[in-house]
């Protein structure tokens, strides 16, 4: 840490020191307490365990589709409207965005839950006589959790769908290929950088994901975030805890190191 | 939409259907906080503002309020002061480890929040520091950081840094120009990474939950009375919170540097 213009980043890093990386190691130390592997033995071989694990990575996977399923259409929309529209489309993204991951979950009970509006309005329709249940199990995590993410896609899609030539898809449309057509053979393939990018993104936020899940899975789903949380604030097991972050911690970063080595240099920001 | 292809008309139609999706929880909780009912009811029966006395009345809820906005406040000075810093070095530094150095003020995002504020918890609850606010400050500056970090090196990038040059020619001193021509053109990058720390740190729960102890922010107050009841205070508190946001925003998009070059 030698040479030109070192000297500024010293305050930051002693701070990113003291309160971020030595804790981190510190905590992730006490997984190998008594110079054994039995809390990872735990964590990834007890049937009970391991579901959680399953449950997180197939959530995690769920929501990253639904994202993209959602976000693309948005991404691609805000891509290719006038820059009027582009601007209220971005502030309607970003607003959901912005707003406190609270008070979305919050908003998302009082429409989901067993009295809540949806059922209100079903019932009252007539459409079915006992409510459904949409909160405190899987559908009510999954659909939080979607629209927590969802900007995350959006974002990267647009970008990717800006950074398409429009003189391809003129030269596309010259040539007589349908709207679909250009969609499918053009955008998709020249955009999947958006689409990978938006998917890593999402598929690793989801996996440390804590609110959505603790709030709206009512106990009854349980990812790996919310195991850490019980083992330390309820169980106050620290090495079991500080095993599955170390397990959480692994696989947040292997999405990414895989993901970098997928990515086109060019792409890469 | 006269002339419009049919798959554009179906695509926009898709895409409402998805805003709605976007915005319906934003929009359902003015409606609740407005209820005159005794309990959550939707449709409301009738309006009032009692939800929103009650949020006013209970010193509770304030106290929470003022602990989130003044942490808020210092976190986001405190990101300023060492963040601005950090970004110039990593932008105009040359020196052996600068690469490592990116990586590590960025790794607070990637690392699970619920991993940080476990981390932070063990060693605050030995330095018996759970509960003080200026412990929160400090483990929600450290989330602060890479937002500031990512505006400001944008900001410097895009820096024309002949203007630089130009003072120094006209022999200005290092800190003159620094002072007098580089910050103040700096200043919408500035404002942005300034008000986004700052909602950073308003809206964090997580951290929270674990090194707040009983002096409460506001998101774990919230966070609390959500586990055990849904109570419409919430809701009139939800509305609050949604009508910072805006204005933070509003004051972003006059004052920073666009939402968009921010977005990218």
């Amino acid at each position: 840490m030698t040479g030109r213009a070192a000297w500024p980043a010293l305050p930051a890093l002693i701070l990113l020191f003291v309160f971020f990386l030595f804790p981190v190691v510190r905590m992730l130390g006490f997984s190998l307490e008594g110079g054994t592997l039995e809390w990872y033995a735990k964590a990834l071989g007890e049937g009970l365990y391991l579901r959680v694990m399953w449950n997180t990575f197939e959530i995690a996977l769920l929501v990253s589709l639904l994202c993209l399923l959602l976000g693309y259409p948005l991404g691609f929309l805000i891509a290719t409207t006038t820059p009027g529209w582009a601007t209220m489309g971005f502030i309607f993204v970003l607003l959901p965005l912005w707003t406190s991951v609270l008070v979305r979950t919050y908003a998302w009970m009082v429409l989901l839950g067993r009295n809540g509006v949806f059922n209100r309005l079903l019932m009252d329709a007539g459409i079915t006589s006992d409510p459904i249940p949409m909160l405190h199990n899987f559908t009510g995590v999954l659909i939080g959790m979607v629209h927590v993410l969802l900007p995350y896609m959006v974002l990267p899609i647009y970008g990717a769908v800006r950074r398409v030539d429009p003189a391809v898809v003129a030269a596309a449309a010259g040539l007589g290929a349908s709207n679909w057509r250009i969609f499918w053979r053009i955008y998709i393939p020249l955009t999947l950088n958006g689409i990978f990018a938006g998917c890593v993104l999402v598929f690793v936020l989801s996996l440390g994901f804590f609110i959505t899940p603790a709030l709206l899975g009512g106990g009854r789903v349980i990812m790996i975030a919310v195991l850490i949380e019980q083992q330390v604030r309820e169980a106050l097991n620290w090495p079991f805890a500080a095993a599955l972050s170390a397990v959480l911690l692994v696989a947040t970063f292997a999405v990414y190191a895989l993901a970098q080595r997928f990515t086109q240099p060019e792409a890469r920001t | 939409m006269k002339g419009k292809p049919l798959s554009r008309r179906l695509l926009i139609v898709a895409g409402a259907l998805i805003y709605l999706f976007l915005m319906l929880p934003i929009l359902v909780v003015f409606p609740i906080s407005l209820s005159s009912a005794p309990y959550l009811q939707f449709p409301p029966p009738g309006l009032s503002w009692q939800w929103y006395e009650r949020y006013l009345d209970d010193p509770q809820w304030i106290d929470a309020t003022w602990r989130s906005l003044y942490i808020g406040g210092a976190t986001a000075v405190l990101a300023l002061l060492l963040g601005v810093p950090l970004a110039f070095s990593l932008v105009r530094g040359r020196y052996f480890g600068r690469v490592l150095v990116d990586r590590l003020a960025l790794a607070p995002i990637i690392v699970p929040t619920i991993i940080l504020s476990v981390a932070v918890y063990g060693v605050f609850a030995k330095l018996k520091l759970i509960g003080a606010w200026y412990g929160l400050v400090l483990a929600h500056t450290v989330l602060a950081l890479p937002f500031v970090v990512l505006v400001m090196t944008a900001g410097l990038r895009d820096f024309d840094r002949s203007l630089e040059q130009a003072a120094e020619g006209l022999g200005a001193s290092r800190w003159r120009t620094l002072s007098r021509v580089t910050l103040p053109l700096l200043r919408p990058s500035l404002v942005s990474a300034g008000l986004l720390a700052f909602i950073s740190s308003f809206d964090e729960v997580v951290v929270a939950l674990f090194l707040a102890g009983a002096n409460m922010t506001l998101p774990k107050k919230m966070f609390d009375n959500i586990l055990m009841e849904i109570d419409p205070t919430i809701a009139s508190v939800s509305v609050i919170q949604i009508l910072l946001v805006t204005v933070v925003m509003v004051l972003i998009g006059r004052f920073g540097r666009g939402l968009r070059d921010s977005a990218r």
